[in-house]
């Protein structure tokens, strides 16, 4: 067995993994890149449409451009790739380092000593065992990632009639990805009154194509011995389905898109506290989990809807993890903590001698709301908001000087708030 | 008789590859004989046997005058040398009956004076603070127990998998997708002449009716006795190997006039099974599962785990009880038909006792005419396959040195490798969920989300099919509709 | 006799607030209703006198690593030549190796418009 050491391995190669592990080569460190796929760059691969990049590059771009444009900085650094390799295992050792062992067909089982790990594994797809469909189990039922996988790496079409659950972006990019080779997608059920995808992507994925879009409705059964015949199609009312008005569209192929949740087993098995609101890990103001030296970013933290967010979120786990390699700590966290109307926020802790950014999710769709940050009770920052929906995040940055008027103390914390205003 | 009949000659032919078909014809690949085993899907153990409890029962739930109560005992029994030979996940982990109030501990009185009686070998009834210390997962609300510690749980498909797979080695030749539709007999020779639906068609002395479901229309088609099976249908919720509700005993309620209740089962890879639900139902092709029962199956589990949740269901699915009036296992020689056995209605304890419906259908085929003779060279024991999951990074970088297969991890969440998912396929496993049951692969938390179309990919290397002949389970469920 | 007036619900994807505009063509004239901003009028009548969109799919490619090349138009594409365009993406077969940002159809239909390799696919 082959044995290395390492200042930091980071575990997934996509955009998060990438990121991280660009910072710190630059920040002068020895780096191990883990990926399971035989080449860098994650889901991005199969995310032939365009919309990334326009905070990262200024431009939009596809995304396996979005990935390649990442894989180009990973070739020119000192980075130790390791593509078509399996993390299986992370054991804790003395003085904080950290074992871990990789399979991999091309070398064998390596074992890392490191004395940080940084996990960028990202996240997966809810499936139909999650959301409890009922009905037969045939062929047909694909999670849309699968599917866009299925379509766009192996260039193979699941079916022709198609019905999507779930208004997530992965499901309105498929249904038009379906319609743009052949397939005919006859309608997006949604169990929330407003669709969970972007506004952009309703427009463009659904409206060109005449799709209709249930709100308030789920699919309350599944037909087809073999393969997928058809489903049902139940509207909600007040909340439960109203089975009298239950109807039942023809179909052989059904898309899933109904969430993602952070790949956190590895996680788990380390030790890893969990934050139940987000999946990911509870992370300080570094990024960094309960136990020392292990950092988490991009979607293994949190669920992001932009890469853009995931790249810049990895870059400073990068910073935080080189920060903590050189024996730096922050001397007093202040703790986060979410307010009216916010699902959640990320990371849970800050550092007031610094700059910071908060993540938000909100719990309310409105075009009327005022952002506000209360420290200790006290409002110390309001800021007004054209429009907010819980399918695209909030990003907000804290300036170390709102905290220059207060006495901080171990216990000082700020609350994120959304309210709504008349 | 024409000579390229004579290639399609046996002596006996085994109906339904399903755990009853598969122990009896591996019992009979010990004798000198020619043995066909045909089974109507794609694959073995894909009816009623890939969708059950996987208990090995422990002999107390029936009376000891019927003879699924003997079959189950001697069965139980013979478990263990069956592992040592054929390697399927199985575990002695016991069973345990939860009393939740007074009434039900007179019930478990009853059930323990029969397992004595029965046989089942150390059963005992247990106080509150032993059966909460025996298993600590239960509610603290419960007052008593019986426990049976030769009770225990298997994975029932690979268990079917590996007698099929010995089978074969010793010679038994099966066919797939072959539904029995027509069999003739002419009386100038002592053959059955038995056709599928594409008109193959193969010739057998002896004919073993092991068709669960189908007994009944198979029984039909030989001009044999009439009777009727009636599916009864089983729902189950499988929970994720991370729950807090993973008990170490299989855990059965006291089944009352209202409710049998749901079991809570710890199953041999680390996920739990909560169910059976039992509903009569018509058609033997209905599957389904529905959400009306969710939350009575979860609070009737929950009053016995309350760690239960729906939070951790990772997949449902249902299985069919092939029911037959009179409630015991039908296994007889035919009075109508010459030749035939009759194995129907076997439901649970069916997978418990197997093993020892396989040793009874050799005599009573022996009783009927057939002559056994050893073979001098049957091998009992299959190849292990290593897995990697269960293995150290020391032995898999071994594995990897003599493989490089082995250290392509396929499947995420069940820790699959690339070599696993080959032997499937050089078994004879071509299909999504055949490759599923043997290797694992996308049984776990994702459900294939991640390795299906790593697995497809590898099917098409290693088959040459092309893409519009991948399927789910064989028939027409295809994956794909056309190629770009 | 007056002209005819067509009008269309579109929701406003210039930004997240998403406005829900009300377009009415009466010949040339175009009047734009229910945007909170002049980006959503130049939106709106673009939508309805010229639509446009990017196109991404994905193409055969032949002796690379792998089967698919994605592929995109350079810029956005007239709606009307979608379908046109799709066909001929999916006919199209390329060999590796493929450079990102190679142009596969050039000017197609005389729009302007290049449909380009999404990524590098070496041999």
């Amino acid at each position: 067995m082959r044995s290395e050491i390492t200042d930091a391995l980071v575990v997934g190669g996509g955009a998060a993994g990438m990121a991280a592990a660009v910072e710190l080569d630059q920040q002068g460190f020895s780096v191990a890149l883990i990926e399971r796929e035989d080449e860098l760059g994650g889901v991005l691969l199969q995310c032939i449409h365009n919309g990334f990049g326009l905070q990262e590059f200024n431009e939009e771009l596809t995304g396996p451009e979005y990935a390649e444009r990442w894989i180009e900085t990973v070739k020119k650094s000192k980075i130790q790739v390791f593509t078509s390799s399996t993390l299986t295992e992370i054991n804790l050792l003395e003085r904080n380092l950290k074992e871990c062992f990789i399979y991999s067909a091309v070398h064998g089982v390596l074992r890392f000593t490191t004395r940080t790990v940084v996990l960028a594994m990202g996240c997966r797809e809810r499936n139909r065992g999650n959301v409890l469909i009922p009905g037969t189990r045939p062929a047909g039922v694909y999670t849309a990632g699968l599917a866009q996988r299925m379509v766009n790496i192996d260039g193979y079409i699941p079916g022709k009639e198609v019905v999507i659950v779930g208004s997530g972006d992965i499901g309105l990019i498929m249904a038009r990805r379906m319609q743009w080779v052949g397939a005919k997608v006859h309608g997006v059920v949604e169990i929330q009154p407003y669709p969970s995808g972007l506004t952009r992507n309703i427009s463009q994925c659904l409206h060109d194509f005449d799709i209709p879009l249930y709100l308030s409705h789920v699919v309350s059964r599944i037909h087809g011995i073999d393969r997928v015949e058809a489903v049902d199609i139940t509207p909600l009312k007040n909340g439960v389905p109203d089975q009298s008005r239950t109807f039942r569209q023809k179909c052989d192929t059904l898309l899933l898109s109904v969430g993602l949740i952070p790949e956190n087993e590895l996680s788990k098995q380390v030790g890893i506290e969990l934050n139940p609101l987000t999946g990911g890990p509870m992370v300080d103001s570094m990024l960094m989990s309960n136990i020392e030296g292990v950092f988490a970013a991009g979607n293994v933290l949190h669920v992001h809807d932009l890469v853009d967010f995931v790249s810049a979120e990895a870059r400073l786990a990068g910073q935080k993890a080189g920060a903590y390699l050189r024996g730096w700590r922050p001397k007093l966290e202040v703790q986060v903590k979410p307010g009216a109307n916010v699902k959640y926020v990320n990371p849970t802790k800050v550092d007031p001698t610094g700059q910071s950014e908060i993540f938000l999710r909100p719990l309310i769709v409105s075009n009327h709301v005022s952002l506000t940050l209360s420290l200790d009770g006290t409002v110390i920052k309001r800021q007004k908001k054209a429009h907010v929906q819980p399918s695209e995040m909030i990003r907000i940055k804290v300036n170390s000087k709102i905290f220059d008027q207060h006495t901080l103390k171990g216990d000082t914390k700020i609350v994120v708030g959304l309210e709504e205003m008349d | 008789m024409p000579d390229q009949e004579q290639n399609q000659q046996y002596d006996v032919t085994v109906i339904g590859a399903g755990v009853v078909g598969a122990s009896i014809a591996r019992r009979l690949s010990a004798y000198q004989l020619r043995v066909a085993l045909v089974e109507k899907e794609a694959d073995v153990s894909f009816g009623t046997s890939k969708a059950n409890s996987g208990i090995i029962h422990g002999g107390f739930h029936h009376e000891g005058s019927y003879l699924k109560t003997k079959l189950e005992l001697q069965g139980n029994m013979m478990f263990d040398q069956l592992q040592r030979e054929l390697h399927f996940p199985f575990k002695r982990c016991g069973i345990l009956v939860a009393a939740m109030n007074e009434e039900e501990l007179k019930a478990i009185q009853f059930l323990y004076h029969r397992g004595r009686e029965n046989g089942s070998a150390g059963i005992e009834l247990c106080s509150r603070e032993r059966t909460l210390e025996l298993e600590p997962k239960l509610s603290p609300d419960v007052v008593g127990g019986l426990y049976a510690p030769i009770g225990g749980i298997i994975e029932p498909y690979r268990f079917v998998f590996s007698l099929v797979e010995s089978a074969l080695r010793n010679g038994v030749e099966l066919y797939r997708d072959f539904q029995v539709s027509r069999v003739e007999r002419d009386g100038a020779d002592d053959f059955y002449r038995i056709f599928d639906r594409q008109d193959r068609k193969i010739l057998s002395r002896y004919v073993v009716n092991a068709a669960g479901l189908y007994a009944d229309e198979v029984s039909q088609l030989f001009g044999a006795e009439e009777f009727q099976i009636t599916p009864r249908k089983g729902e189950y919720y499988l929970l994720d190997r991370m729950t807090q509700a993973c008990p170490s005993k299989v855990l059965f309620p006291v089944p009352n006039q209202v409710s049998k209740g749901m079991l809570v089962i710890p199953t041999v890879e680390g996920t739990v099974l909560v169910g059976p639900t039992a509903e009569e139902i018509r058609d033997k092709e209905d599957l389904s599962t529905s959400r009306e029962k969710l939350d009575s199956i979860f609070d009737s589990a929950r009053r016995m785990v309350p760690k239960v949740s729906t939070r951790d269901v990772i997949t449902s699915f249902s299985g069919l009880r092939p029911v037959l009036e009179g409630d015991d296992f039908y296994i007889e020689v035919s009075k109508k038909a010459p030749r035939l056995i009759q194995a129907a209605g076997i439901q649970s304890p069916g997978l418990t006792a197997a093993p020892a419906i396989g040793e009874y259908v050799k005599d009573l085929l022996k009783k009927a005419g057939l002559p056994l003779q050893e073979k001098p060279d049957y091998q009992a024991e299959v190849p292990r396959v290593p897995r990697v999951r269960d293995r150290r990074p020391f032995d898999v970088d071994d594995l990897v040195r003599r493989n490089p297969a082995y250290g392509n991890i396929v499947c995420r969440c069940e820790e699959v490798s690339e070599a696993e998912i080959i032997e499937a396929i050089r078994r004879g496993h071509r299909t999504l969920d055949g490759i599923k049951f043997f290797t694992r692969s996308g049984m776990g938390r994702c459900q294939g989300g991640f390795c299906t179309a790593k697995i497809i990919e590898i099917i098409m290397r290693e088959t040459g099919l092309p893409y519009h002949e991948i399927s789910k389970r064989g028939k027409e469920s295809r994956v794909f509709w056309r190629s770009l | 006799m007056a002209e005819k007036t067509a009008t269309k619900d579109m929701v406003c994807i210039v930004c997240p607030i998403g406005c829900r505009l009300k377009v009415s063509q009466t010949g040339e004239e175009v009047r734009v209703e229910g945007n909170r901003c002049p980006r959503g009028e130049v939106y709106g009548r673009e939508e309805i006198l010229a639509p446009k969109r990017t196109v991404t799919a994905t193409c055969t490619v032949i002796s690379g690593r792998h089967r698919r090349l994605p592929v995109k138009t350079d810029a956005a594409l007239p709606t009307e030549h979608i379908d046109s365009l799709l066909q001929e993406i999916y006919r199209l077969k390329i060999e590796a190796p493929v450079e990102a940002g190679q142009v596969l159809l050039e000017n197609f239909k005389d729009t302007g418009v290049n449909l380009v390799a999404g990524r590098r696919i070496p041999n």
